[in-house]
């Protein structure tokens, strides 16, 4: 199996500090199951699921309790045998609220799983695209876009390279590392019936040169498999795990303004996800569960942890040891692109990769001043955008002048912001300049449908 | 001011949560140490003056800073020190003699009307140093232009003895205008008296390099120095090369162009580079953040412009100015927004051009 060295690097990113050592520690270990799960029904990218239970009832591990309520969307299991209590309305990490299921867990756990598929290598590409739909399987590094809809490009955009992403750049997460570690040959298998429904002649896994124990377990868990299959070896830089940078870092091809991966012949998935197409296939084991890491200076006992879906972050915490000292803030996610939550009433699903607490000697609290023009944004932006007269457009309310300039292809890394020695809030202006701009153009395409029924 | 706070509940603000400890006063502080290099040299050559105008400057600065900043009632700014160094780079572009209160008048001018008035550091349009030194030259051209240190340029006439007298006689006067001038002035005069500008002595070039002996405001006159605090700036990467790169690289290719083509029209290239205030410019002004262009290109376009604008005033036989770098400058910092506008990198993505 080769271990390349990544060919393209782009230009932009920065070197944040990582502190990846406080997580990555220990092996991943199973949390106990709590006597609450509060699933939510809005785990993904697009329309929420749908609950097919009702208040009472019994359910078993794995059986179905919403049912995909669109094309974009998912189905949801329920992650523990128990009775459902009520169906409720929650708050999720990025601050939505929506409905959620929830399950009190009985002590004995009986798991309803699907016909295991053994033979992936002969069985049908639909049959295994088909699975990982009904095991609700979503992109589990962050956004949460559905599998199998990533999965079935339309036949005029042919896909030639799959890429592992296993980057993780996000600095304190190590979850998709320890699941490298640990479930490389599982990954492998992952992959490959990626490749069987794709028809794609590349495979590629995408790793960060500081993780260089993950890189040799994937390297020895292809070892074998035959076709053009390679570990790539990137730069260690944030963003290296965005997308459109890696698709770049491991194939030079640009990803088109407003486009898709697929539009540059690639489909990149996060190793977790991979590892959940694998369970679904070959275990028939829904999607469930996943590694979460609570870390941070601001947690007793960092730890990556085998948790199920609908767990709270203080439960979590509380698993890990609690709190040092007085919290100052509480990521779901990284420190770059997370989302700071107000209290830990807020439960895990299947895109919150770390839970991450932050002691006050951490957080930086400043005051903004005006720009001085000083470039770093601009030479640190990976999407080589103009942070600083983006920003300003915004804060003069000009939102339509940023948008005509390039303010819809920020992908809220953060680098700009974590450079700015005026401390501007750059980010927080891209998403409400972006947020009012998505909203605009709603409200047009539906004025358009509108006039279009008459 | 405060809403009442639960204090059960933790802050909330947009990511990004981490911040790389970059600071508009970190910046300004790495600024102030890399001119300590040219304010000791100044200290060197031109004694009590050198630290009397940088203290006059730079205290009258930061009094004017702290006044506007109470007239608006807008929030202290001195803590960002950015009125220290422009008080520093003020007082560097002043000739060494210059009475106590104009260096006042052009501190007040300087922080007041071209930074405060247009809402402090970062609207500024132009660089206020060098706003305030043009003010000063325009209202006391006299006391601007005089200098007195000691004939050197004697040098001069040993090496090029021929030219020298030619130009002396023919001129007549001319002799005593070249005794206290700066070695740009003089070749301004020899250029206005129809002379052709004489050959230098190569042991000239290493005065022109540690500044001794030499005409010149309180900070520019030794390149060694200013070069020693540009490495600092450099390697701290508060500047970035392309601005000076381009500056000192277009005066080096026009005067070397003008020295093929028309001997005598111009002084050597090297001395273009070292004489007058090229790399106090070319380092420390043109690379203001605030006014000069934010992308890497716009720079190049930036630095360019300085390079050529500095050597029309200097070369001009019908001008009034020997030295062109800070008109330079100041007239790039108005085409800035242009230059920004012009120059936005390709965004990742689109297509290639
Ligand atoms: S957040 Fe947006 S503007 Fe800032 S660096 Fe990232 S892509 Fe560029
Ligand atoms: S990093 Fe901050 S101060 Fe510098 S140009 Fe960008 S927005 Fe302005």
């Amino acid at each position: 199996m080769k271990i390349i060295n990544s060919p393209f690097h782009f230009k932009g990113g920065i070197h944040p500090q990582y502190h990846k050592d406080l997580g990555d520690r220990e092996a991943i270990r199973e949390l106990p199951l709590p006597a609450k799960l509060t699933v939510p029904m809005s785990m993904h990218l697009g329309a929420p699921a749908k609950p097919v239970v009702k208040v009472g009832d019994i359910v078993k591990a794995g059986q179905l309790i919403a049912e995909a309520g669109g094309f974009i969307s998912a189905p949801v299991h329920a992650p523990a045998a128990g009775r459902v209590k009520s169906i409720d309305q929650t708050v999720t990490a990025p601050g939505r609220s929506c409905q959620a299921i929830v399950i009190e867990t009985s002590p004995e756990q009986e798991w309803e799983l699907m016909p295991p598929i053994p033979d992936w290598g002969s069985a049908d590409p639909k049959t295994l695209l088909e699975r990982i739909g009904a095991a609700g399987v979503v992109g589990m590094g962050g956004a949460g876009f559905p599998t199998k809809v990533k999965l079935s490009p339309p036949p005029n955009k042919p896909i030639d390279t799959i890429i592992l992403n296993g980057a993780e750049c996000e600095p304190y997460l190590t979850g998709d590392n320890r699941m490298m570690v640990e479930h490389a040959d599982h990954i492998a298998v992952g992959a490959q019936i990626m490749r069987r429904i794709l028809g794609a002649e590349k495979l590629r896994v995408a790793i960060e040169d500081n993780k260089p124990d993950a890189i040799e377990a994937m390297a020895k868990a292809f070892e074998g498999v035959d076709g053009d299959v390679a570990v790539v070896r990137l730069h260690t830089v944030y963003p290296q795990g965005s997308e459109k940078h890696q698709i770049y870092a491991v194939t030079g091809r640009e990803v088109p303004r407003g486009g898709l991966p697929m539009d540059a012949g690639c489909v990149v998935e996060n190793v977790s996800t991979v590892y959940a197409i694998y369970d679904a296939v070959v275990n028939g084991r829904p999607l469930t569960r996943r590694v979460i890491e609570v870390t941070g200076e601001g947690v007793a006992h960092p730890a990556n942890l085998m948790a199920p879906f609908g767990v709270s972050y203080a439960e979590m915490i509380e698993a890990c040891g609690g709190y040092v000292g007085k919290p100052a803030k509480l990521i779901s996610g990284g420190p770059m692109m997370g989302f700071a939550q107000a209290n830990g009433d807020i439960p895990c699903g299947k895109t919150t990769g770390g839970i991450l607490v932050l002691p006050p000697r951490e957080v930086s609290n400043f005051t903004s001043q005006a720009c001085i023009s000083c470039g770093r944004c601009v030479d640190a932006c990976p999407m080589r955008l103009i942070p600083s007269e983006l920003s300003q457009l915004i804060e003069a309310e000009d939102i339509d002048g940023a948008a005509n300039i390039s303010l819809m292809d920020c992908v809220e890394c953060g680098c700009c912001a974590w450079v700015c020695p005026a401390h501007r809030p750059l980010v927080q202006h891209f998403r409400r300049g972006k947020a009012i701009v998505n909203a605009k153009r709603a409200a047009e395409r539906a004025k358009q449908q509108e006039a279009a029924k008459k | 001011m405060n809403p009442e706070v639960n204090p059960n509940l933790l802050m909330v603000s947009s990511s990004p949560h981490a911040h790389s400890g970059a600071s508009v006063r970190r910046i300004m502080l790495d600024v102030l140490i890399a001119l300590t290099p040219a304010f000791s040299a100044a200290c060197w050559f031109f004694r009590l003056n050198a630290l009397r105008l940088t203290a006059t400057c730079v205290l009258t600065c930061l009094a004017t800073e702290w006044v506007c900043r109470k007239l608006m009632k807008r929030e202290n700014s001195l803590g960002d020190l950015s009125a220290a160094v422009t008080g520093v780079l003020l007082a560097f572009n002043l000739p060494p003699e210059l009475p106590t209160w104009m260096a006042v008048a052009g501190s007040v001018f300087a922080i007041a009307i071209a930074k405060q008035v247009f809402g402090g550091l970062g609207y500024n349009p132009f660089n206020p140093a060098l706003a305030g030194r043009v003010f000063m030259l325009i209202s006391f051209t006299g006391a601007m232009t005089t200098w007195s240190r000691a004939n050197w340029s004697y040098k001069l006439a040993a090496a090029a003895q021929d030219a020298a007298t030619a130009a002396t006689s023919a001129a007549g006067g001319l002799a005593d205008a070249l005794t206290t001038a700066t070695p740009l002035g003089m070749a301004k005069a020899v250029l206005k008296s129809g002379q052709a500008i004489p050959g230098f002595q190569p042991s000239l070039f290493t005065d022109f390099f540690f500044g001794a002996n030499l005409n010149g405001c309180v900070g520019e006159t030794c390149s060694i120095a200013l070069l020693a605090g540009a490495v600092y700036l450099l390697a701290r990467k508060v500047i970035s090369w392309h601005i000076p790169v381009a500056y000192l690289a277009t005066v080096f290719v026009y005067a070397w162009v003008l020295k093929i083509c028309c001997p005598g029209s111009a002084l050597p290239p090297m001395a273009h580079l070292l004489s007058g205030g090229l790399f106090l410019g070319a380092f420390f002004m043109a690379t203001d953040m605030v006014t000069s262009p934010i992308t890497k290109k716009g720079m190049l376009v930036f630095g360019i412009g300085c390079g050529v604008i500095t050597m029309l005033i200097r070369t001009s036989k019908t001008g009034a100015y020997p030295e062109g770098v800070s008109f330079a400058i100041l007239i790039m910092n108005s085409l800035t927004p242009l230059i920004n506008r012009a120059t936005r990198n390709r965004v990742f993505g689109a297509k290639k051009a």
